[in-house]
């Protein structure tokens, strides 16, 4: 029965003033039992304050074989760093 | 991944690199399935593992000593799901994993079939076996599959609990009455050998041993990085210096500490020991098994029950909308 069980993926704030950050997955028939045993794994040693549980099947991925093509407008946008521009060496606070 | 060549190269690009492979990206299908193979056995490991120290909760000899066992083996347990969870990324499911358990067609570490005789036994399963799987278990946080390398992150930092609370119960024991000093000495005796084994078959032809078939390919592909021996040899040299501060006697008249290698010398364990234990015959392999099945069938109804629950709030969430 357990295989029927959905499957969540398990977000965690390590304390506050950080973000949700992903730490694995887990079996749950809802979201609120979901959050139960995000708990009773995740979080033994008090490693958050606050969980977040996602359907897996929620999730949008995009895909690996398209990386490239997909990141490329990034690519050749070098502009877009601070490092890009010259400037004169005593110009302060630059 | 059926193979282009340009897939393959790629792959090999990411392992050569020190890369980490990612569940969606193309993998040979050999290496898929040497992984579900390897972390399957290794969350059995986790679970089945349960049983040998859970046998002692009821009977610990102080409050302290029983929360900490609880503490323990519900670690143990979330071990189990972080590395079903690791497994599951490459396309298994848990229950397939649990069925193959159940019906004896994936293995778990055969440490686990050896029975836990006295109080000492905790002591020195989390010194010993908990200390030998730390050792297996750091490289494994640097190998190449993501989900599997991050999850040993977690373990290996809950598993240095594990190894203290054994030292320390078991170091209680030997600053105790001679008798307690007898139990823990025995303990170690019976210990010892089975924690040498944990590192698998010897890396090469001898002592009438098979060579340890996985090692090559594995080290090519990045999920392990070092041989049985050298982690053999990395824990015995850990090892030995602490059974000092214990004042416990290693079960070994040939171990002594070699000047030349830089290393302790030592008797390997009885290899067709391991190998007999492995393909089934060792003290408790039936009892685990069994146990492990009547457990989750007697798990059922709260499964169900959970099911049903979940459905019946869906429904009467459907029917206020």
């Amino acid at each position: 029965m357990s295989g029927m069980w959905p499957l969540w993926e398990v977000f965690i704030r390590a304390r506050r003033g950080m973000s949700h950050i992903h730490v694995g997955s887990l079996h749950a028939p809802d979201a609120e039992m979901a959050l139960r045993h995000a708990r009773d794994v995740y979080t033994r040693r008090g490693e958050g304050v606050s969980i977040w549980v996602v359907p897996s099947s929620q999730i949008t991925a995009s895909s690996p074989d398209e990386k490239d093509a997909f990141f490329d407008p990034a690519a050749d946008k070098i502009y877009r760093h601070p490092t890009f521009y010259d400037v004169p060496a005593d110009a302060p606070h630059l | 991944m059926d193979g282009s060549d340009e897939q393959e190269a790629a792959f090999y690009a990411i392992i050569d690199a020190d890369g980490r492979i990612e569940p969606r990206d193309d993998m040979p299908e050999a290496y898929r399935r040497s992984l579900v193979r390897q972390i399957a056995q290794h969350a059995h490991s986790e679970i089945i593992g349960m049983q040998p120290e859970g046998n002692w909760i009821s009977r610990a000899p102080s409050l302290r000593r029983k929360a900490i066992l609880l503490a323990k083996v519900q670690d143990e347990a979330g071990h189990g799901l972080y590395l079903y969870a690791a497994a599951e990324t490459l396309g298994v499911s848990r229950d397939e994993l649990l069925d193959k358990l159940h019906t004896r067609r994936q293995k778990y570490s055969s440490i686990f079939n050896y029975p836990t005789l006295t109080w000492a036994d905790v002591g020195a399963i989390g010194w010993l076996v908990d200390g030998a799987a730390i050792t297996n278990q750091i490289p494994l946080t640097r190998c190449s599959y993501g989900p599997y390398a991050r999850a040993m992150v977690r373990i290996c930092k809950e598993e240095s609990f594990h190894q203290r609370q054994g030292f320390e119960a078991l170091l209680a024991l030997t600053r105790g009455t001679p008798e307690q000093k007898a139990m823990a000495q025995d303990a170690l005796n019976r210990w010892w050998y089975p924690s040498l084994a944990m590192f698998g078959p010897p890396d090469t032809e001898g002592g009438g041993a098979k060579r340890s078939t996985h090692t090559e390919q594995s080290m090519r592909w990045g999920i392990k990085r070092f041989s049985n021996d050298e982690l053999r040899q990395r824990f015995v040299d850990m090892t030995v210096p602490q059974a000092d501060v214990l004042g416990l006697r290693m079960p070994d008249p040939d171990l002594r500490w070699n000047d030349e290698r830089g290393h302790y010398d030592f008797t390997p364990p009885d290899w067709d020991e391991l190998f007999a234990v492995i393909n089934g015959d060792g003290p408790c392999n039936a009892q685990r098994i069994e146990h492990r099945v009547s457990a989750h069938h007697e798990g059922q109804w709260v499964r169900d029950a959970a099911s049903a629950y979940a459905a019946k709030r869906q429904r009467h969430l459907e029917g206020v909308a």
